[in-house]
């Protein structure tokens, strides 16, 4: 879900220059896809508008896009995602290698970088943050730290090589490690400052990022300035305002007036509003997200892939797209998203075809149509702008092509719950990108290591075999070009069996005033601002 | 009158003890797990496991209560199952807005409520009366989000006078003692601030008031109705009372209660939060404290705020009753 980025102890001019000169980046390198840009201007406030304020500033226990969104922007990671893709750059780490048989690696740090508070950065920094995180004895394990055992799955042991130097070392061969150590959970923070405030860091956060903590007013605002001695070049702005308005309407209004030059979760019938306002600008590319519908295949009808690939055709997802996505959303024909590396663009989706859908129905034995459950979540998700709405129009659709949909709604964590649980026969959930690895989509949601009742996120209960052994293969592959294929096959029979209906990759959409330059709404959807300047 | 308030006051300990049982049990039997909605379609099962321990969720409830209630005894009210703040320290910081919110509203609701009332009820039939009771309704039947939305498009987005959202510019510096901004403001002096809070007070306070403003209103007008035709009133008019006294001295003090008691239970369900005023306002209050807190089943937060809101409404209701002591002298406590 995040990084950060940067790089770089000589000045900006020389990097510029630099820039010109030669190509991007090899490992190592001293350009980084983040500073291609000098800054336009220097200096002013910018204050991004989001629809919650952060839960907490300590990046280890974020959980929430909104505290994300703070964090990213205080804290580096060794390797960061590129500036507008999911693949993986040096960050705090200048260069890393991976033993042979792909279970060491080991780090190089960049020298010379201080914490805020001045606490050098080094590798006992990188040790002292692991063993907070993953050892629920450490004295600074003040936290939940929900995401470390995704982050750190199949880490072994975290050990000081030499002060500048790191070592991983994984209990099983692992591809998508490296895009981990980018992920916004896995922030290194000062221990000093850990240590100072114990139980309280979260809201006295300290990292090396381009922004400093300066005020928390909660449910309000944070507010940071500009890390003028910051590794990689000063940011362009000199403060940094994130506000949390939780109405969308509201939040809008702000931007019109002025008193706010950024925002996210646009309403889609807000789109033309701003479009037509010369001031403002709309920010829409792919999303790294599926919205879907799971059928339970472990019970009839749906354990019958006729049943299965009968739904598929009956679903028109263009046209969902055009009424509930404000248009910029993109029909899904595979479990991940176009933006990431793998995806199958070879897979014909099944045609919106209702004709075809009642025919392989009567194939099965529902000559007559047959008569089932649609699960929704009462909670809008980026994948799922307008739960309930779409829900009655896919209901609709479905009766189209002969499938009797009642439709089934839960408060959210009760939902979780019971699709956990396997209690539904169809039900509409949804997948946002961690670290834009195929792995994150296709081995999370539909290998069979994780269709266990109760504890599942493989909610269609798909026990493929063949599918399960291609995900392992990639996951232990150490080679790019290999992964690749064998992700490729893996979309081909999940396309073939069905046991999702992919909907939608919802665009990422933000909004901003004219006055703001080089700003770019990463494919991951954090907002990173210190490329940011202000006309 | 010291007894009775010392009786009411021992009075609470049930009623905290019921509301904390009441609380815990419902929370923890509401399906979901805090881990699970926290990482939502992300959370593993190692994940969740590995939560519940450490937050000693897998004990048995009856053991959570016992514990749970020894902590509060001591005024330990946990801390934060999503960033491990302390309860008290959240509700020390929410609490503050919502109050100020409050007041302003019904601030607001009484003052003009009772002066809509008292010229409707003395005009009873008049264009006034016709009009005012039908704008009361009107407040009454308006939904609060589209109200708010329309205030806030005429008077902050297209004639500028207020700010649209918050509690006070970032660009202010403020000490924050209190978290009342207004009090705090005067106690530092800090006059740019004092009218920044105030301006951004105005519309969510207006906002707010529109159902109990209705509600006093009309209150005040059918109780003043009922008194002015009460023996004593006419007496008092037989006397040669003028008018204007009659109503102020005689009628008005006796048709208080019933608007007294409205008001009472208004400040005290307002003090429970008003989530639809606070998301439109983005305003930090207890509400949205509380709501966004079931659904993250943040325990300790739901059941801190839900016992602070119920002793503040049983406070709130005691002064309700002895007002009565000073509004009628035949009615005595004790």
């Amino acid at each position: 879900m995040n990084y950060r980025a940067r790089r770089l102890a000589i000045p900006v001019a020389v990097l510029a220059v630099g820039l010109l000169l030669a190509p991007m980046s090899s490992v190592g390198a001293p350009m980084s896809s983040w500073d291609t840009k000098a800054c336009g201007r220097v200096g002013g406030t910018l204050v991004f508008a989001q629809a919650q304020d952060a839960v907490t500033l300590d990046p280890h226990d974020a959980v929430d896009g909104f505290s994300v969104n703070n964090t990213s922007n205080v804290f580096d990671t060794l390797v960061r995602f590129k500036m507008d893709s999911t693949a993986v750059e040096p960050s705090l780490a200048e260069s890393w290698t991976v033993s042979p048989d792909g279970l060491v690696w080991t780090f190089k740090l960049r020298s010379g970088v201080r914490f805020h508070d001045g606490t050098p950065f080094n590798a006992e920094a990188v040790k002292f943050n692991y063993d907070r995180q993953v050892d629920a004895k450490n004295p600074y394990h003040t936290g939940t730290f929900e995401y470390a055992e995704f982050t750190f799955q199949n880490v072994k042991s975290v050990d000081v090589v030499d002060p500048m130097t790191v070592r991983f070392t994984l209990s099983a061969r692992f591809a998508p490690f490296l895009t981990n150590m980018a992920m916004f959970s896995t922030g290194i923070a000062s221990p000093t400052a850990i240590q100072k405030y114990g139980k309280d860091f979260f809201k006295n956060p300290v990292g090396t990022g381009p922004f400093k903590f300066v005020e928390w007013v909660e449910k309000d605002h944070a507010t940071y300035e500009a890390n003028k001695d910051y590794w990689a070049g000063r940011p362009c702005i000199d403060r940094l305002i994130i506000r949390g308005i939780p109405d969308n309407t509201v939040r809008l209004l702000e931007m019109e007036r002025g008193t706010v030059q950024m925002m996210d979760q646009v309403n889609p019938p807000d789109y033309d509003r701003i479009r037509n306002n010369k001031d403002l600008v709309l920010f829409a590319g792919p999303g790294l997200n599926t919205g879907y519908i799971a059928m339970n295949t472990q019970n009839p009808p749906f354990n019958d892939r006729r049943v299965r690939q009968a739904v598929s055709h009956a679903v028109n997802k263009a046209a969902l797209v055009q009424a509930f996505y404000g248009g910029v959303g993109q029909p899904a024909k595979n479990p991940m998203p176009p933006t990431i590396w793998g995806y199958a663009d070879s897979v014909q989706d099944y045609a919106y075809d209702t004709d075809a859908a009642k025919k392989l129905l009567a194939e099965a034995g529902f000559p007559n149509g047959l008569d089932t459950e649609l699960w929704w979540p009462n909670r809008a998700r980026p994948y799922l702008t307008q739960p309930q709405k779409i829900a009655e129009a896919l209901q609709q659709q479905l009766a189209q092509g002969g499938i009797r949909a009642k439709l089934v709604t839960y408060e959210w964590g009760t939902y979780l719950q019971k699709t956990r649980s396997a209690e539904h026969p169809m039900a509409i959930l949804g997948w946002i990108g961690d670290n834009g690895d195929p792995d994150n989509f296709l081995y999370v949601l539909l290998d069979k290591d994780n269709a266990q009742i109760g504890k599942a996120s493989n909610v269609a209960f798909y026990k493929s075999d063949s599918v399960h052994r291609l995900l392992i293969d990639a996951q232990q592959a150490s080679d790019q070009a290999a992964r690749v294929k064998l992700y490729m096959q893996a979309q081909e029979l999940i396309h073939r069996d069905a046991p999702w209906v992919p909907l939608v990759h919802a665009a990422r959409v933000g909004a901003y005033r004219n006055q703001v330059e080089n700003f770019l709404l990463h494919p991951l959807q954090i907002w990173w601002l210190h490329r940011v300047w202000i006309k | 009158m010291g007894w009775y308030v010392g009786r009411r006051l021992i009075e609470i300990l049930p009623v905290f003890f019921g509301v904390l049982l009441v609380v815990f049990a419902i929370s923890h039997l509401t399906p979901g797990d805090p881990v699970l909605i926290a990482l939502g379609e992300h959370a593993t099962p190692a994940a969740v496991e590995k939560v519940r321990a450490e937050l000693q969720l897998n004990d048995p409830l009856p053991v959570q209560f016992v514990k749970y209630l020894g902590r509060v005894l001591q005024g330990d009210l946990g801390r934060s199952i999503q960033n491990s703040e302390r309860v008290t320290v959240l509700l020390a910081k929410r609490f503050p807005a919502t109050i100020e919110l409050t007041l302003g509203a019904m601030l607001i609701a009484s003052v003009v409520g009772v002066l809509t009332g008292v010229v409707a009820a003395t005009r009873q039939h008049s264009w006034f009366d016709g009009l005012s009771m039908f704008v009361a309704l009107f407040g009454f039947s308006m939904p609060i989000f589209w109200l708010g939305i329309m205030l806030i498009l005429l008077f902050a987005w297209y004639l500028g006078w207020f700010p649209i959202s918050g509690r006070l510019d970032y660009t202010l510096e403020l000490t924050r003692v209190t978290n009342l901004y207004l009090l705090d403001s005067i106690l530092s002096g800090n006059w740019a601030a004092l009218g920044n809070a105030l301006r951004h007070l105005v519309l969510p306070a207006v906002t707010l008031s529109s159902v109990p403003l209705a509600i006093i209103a009309r209150m005040t007008r059918s109780s003043l109705l009922e008194v002015l035709r009460q023996d004593y009133v006419r007496t008092a008019r037989a006397k040669g009372v003028a008018e204007q006294r009659v109503v102020s001295r005689h009628a008005l003090k006796n048709a208080f209660i019933p608007v007294v008691t409205v008001i009472g239970l208004n400040v005290g369900s307002l003090l429970g939060g008003a989530i639809l005023t606070e998301t439109i306002f983005a305003w930090p209050g207890v509400g949205r404290l509380v709501v966004d807190s079931i659904f993250a089943r943040d325990y300790p937060i739901v059941q801190g705020a839900v016992l602070v809101i119920a002793i503040l409404f049983v406070l709130i209701n005691l002064l309700v009753d002895l007002s009565y002591a000073y509004l009628d002298p035949r009615i005595r406590y004790g």
